[in-house]
């Protein structure tokens, strides 16, 4: 599958843009030009520590039409597995890292009448790029951006002085929310709301979209999720016959990769369908921490997204 | 390059032919003696030199003739090109991606100088030289889809992606295989393939449209559909069907092998980086029954397929009316020796 396909880079820049938060300049490691990409786009970044092998989507901040470098921001999360505390800690300018093509799995709807964003924390990066493309079209748009403190929130600044009284943020530290229901009873028909960050801001947020009366057509929103953690398990290889280990802190496709198994995957996040995998046999049941499978799939138990999903004992017979 | 363009027509007296050189390259769609449907997709990856797959958009000999073609459609029905007001940004990425590969593919035929958004097009089998500024429409005589649209080969249409499904937002179509852009503008992928028979109950187009979801940049894909049309005609629209519609009625067993044509779309499908749109060319071959039987591999092998067609796909693909005068014109061709595998001529 394509989301193999790799390409080199280079770290031309690291910054320090708020408590936890690096900035990251890419550019190739040849100096040619990157894809373009469009706004909501992110990238895989593989990251090869000893003979560790991580891969963390991340979303492209810069602007689309800048082809010369890709920017991503990292959060050192208190519960990183290893991927962003490795960006923090091991990966400098000059460093090289290898980063899959972008995909864009959280589009901005180009025919709506107006762009309602809520962000919250690092959920703030995928909004850059989106905010970047509109202004260039001249879209009409408006960022809610609510952070612990200025300290914690990345680009404040910055959104405030090039996008003015279109953004607003709201500091917890002052007790400050974003209200919510306020600002979508105020919206026109036709306008769209796309919300970023930690999950139980997302169920908040898609949970005041309903109750206003907002059509599910129009409210959007990226998680970006890495696999739970759990129990160790085992995976069975129905075609080759193979028994694989997985670990607590891994998902089936990071076991997979480990032993040098090639599994179909994009995103790593549970959204793109593309690792959906068939289930021939299985002891437990699936704890599904995907966003793509039906309920019925789900309740089915025929079908597993290896990048993130698991069961808790036992084996289970997967048709690869 | 040495390519030589034919003088010829698509409608009225229908002088199209092949040259030896053109049959040979033929896209034959058949890889099989049986008839199956499936997705069949590929990478559209460069090919052999001289196939129609050597480069991601085929100019041939027809070149200037079929744009001749295109020209007098758009004349007669502006509708036939059309696109959605927030498709903008992806009609100049198409213009951008088939400018940029002609100017490198064919660079005796086509140069492109950029400079900034200051481009320099030149087309010399046309005879245009065009200087614009990129991004800014009114320095084009058309709009950037149609402007390029009516210098490249086959149609095209131009796909937005969103709430996990592909709409049919704006497209160039001069010569369909019976479907009307002015019909499907603005419908989603689902509904667009309503009318195909079978593929739905076997959850083709299911995975299809989640396989071409995840296209990504730079690694587009094709595939190979396949028809039967009487006479030459690029234009089979459902808006001129008064005019061709009853073509069928008028194939005898003396004319069969000069007016039956195999008419092939090779269909390629790329992402468009800055619209996440995706664009679809629809490339159309055409060769009479009589042309295509001078290779022997494929008089063999098309009454063999023909002849396994499911009444669904024979009924769908218009041919119950000459299926059986095509049948046995072709069965002077097929001597029962084993097919050799694979679509080439030998």
């Amino acid at each position: 599958m394509s989301g193999h396909l790799l390409r080199r880079v280079r770290v031309a820049e690291v910054e320090p843009v708020a408590n936890r938060i690096k900035r990251f300049r890419l550019v190739d490691s040849g100096n040619a030009p990157l894809p373009a990409f469009s706004g909501g786009s992110h990238i895989s970044v593989v990251m090869r520590s000893g003979d560790r092998l991580m891969r963390n989507p991340y979303s492209l901040m810069g602007s689309p039409s800048d082809t010369s470098s890709y920017e991503i921001s990292v959060l050192n999360a208190d519960d990183s597995r290893g991927g962003s505390r490795f960006m923090h800690g091991h990966v400098s300018v000059g460093s090289e890292l290898e980063i899959g093509q972008p995909l864009n799995l959280f589009p901005v709807r180009k025919a709506a009448r107006k762009h309602v964003f809520v962000a919250g924390g690092i959920g703030i990066t995928p909004f850059m790029s989106m905010m970047d493309d509109l202004d260039a079209l001249g879209s009409d748009f408006e960022m809610h951006y609510g952070v612990r403190s200025l300290d914690d929130g990345a680009y404040c600044n910055h959104l405030l002085s090039r996008y003015g009284s279109r953004v607003s943020i709201y500091r917890q530290d002052k007790g400050q929310l974003i209200p919510l229901a306020e600002v979508l009873s105020a919206q026109r028909l036709g306008s769209h709301m796309y919300v970023c960050g930690p999950k139980p801001m997302i169920d908040w947020a898609l949970q005041t979209a309903k109750l206003s009366g907002w059509p599910d057509e129009n409210v959007h929103f990226e998680q970006f999720s890495t696999p739970p953690a759990g129990k160790p398990f085992v995976v069975k290889l129905a075609r080759s016959g193979r028994d694989i280990l997985v670990r607590g802190h891994q998902s089936i496709l990071e076991a997979l990769e480990e032993h040098g198994i090639d599994a179909p995957f994009l995103c790593r996040g549970g959204a793109c369908g593309q690792c959906e995998t068939k289930v021939l046999a299985c002891d437990d049941f699936i704890a599904h921490n995907d966003h793509y499978l039906t309920e019925a799939e789900k309740v089915s138990g025929r079908k597993i997204m290896i990048c993130m999903s698991r069961i808790q004992t036992g084996s289970i017979t997967l048709d690869l | 390059m040495g390519l030589t363009f034919r003088d010829e027509t698509f409608r009225d007296d229908f002088t199209f032919t092949n040259s030896p050189a053109g049959i040979r390259r033929f896209p034959f769609p058949f890889a099989e003696d049986h008839y199956r449907y499936s997705v069949n997709i590929e990478p559209h990856k460069p090919g052999p030199k001289g196939s129609v797959v050597e480069f991601p958009f085929d100019i041939d000999e027809h070149y200037v003739s079929e744009m001749r073609e295109r020209a007098m459609v758009l004349e007669a029905d502006p509708l036939r090109c059309q696109a959605l007001p927030h498709m903008m940004t992806a009609q100049w990425e198409m213009l951008d991606l088939l400018m940029t590969s002609l100017a490198r593919d064919y660079p005796d035929l086509f140069t492109l100088h950029r400079d900034g958004a200051q481009w320099h097009w030149i087309n010399r089998p046309l005879g245009i030289d065009q200087t614009f500024t990129f991004g800014d429409a009114s320095t084009l005589p058309f709009g950037p889809m149609e402007y390029i649209g009516r210098q490249v080969q086959g149609d095209f249409t131009i796909q937005d992606q969103r709430d996990n499904q592909l709409w049919l937002d704006a497209g160039i179509l001069t010569s369909p295989s019976d479907w009307s852009l002015d019909f499907n503008l603005g419908m989603n992928f689902t509904e667009w393939h309503a009318p195909v028979p079978l593929a739905h109950e076997a959850g083709v187009f299911e995975r299809a449209l989640k396989f071409l979801l995840n296209l990504q940049t730079g690694n587009p894909v094709r595939r190979l559909n396949w028809g039967l049309t009487i006479n030459p005609r690029l234009d089979t629209s459902p808006e001129t069907y008064h005019k061709w519609g009853h073509d069928r009625a008028t194939v005898t067993a003396e004319n069969v092998g000069k007016k039956v044509h195999l008419r092939v779309e090779l269909q390629a499908l790329f992402r468009l980086p800055k619209s996440n749109a995706i664009l679809f060319s629809i490339r159309t071959y055409l060769i009479s029954l009589e042309q295509l039987v001078t290779v022997p591999n494929w008089g063999r092998r098309l009454p063999r397929v023909l002849g396994s067609l499911p009444p669904e796909v024979v009924e769908y693909k218009s041919l119950s009316r000459y299926r059986d005068t095509v049948l046995a014109y072709l069965a002077n061709y097929d001597d029962g020796v084993p097919t050799s595998p694979g679509r080439d001529p030998d």
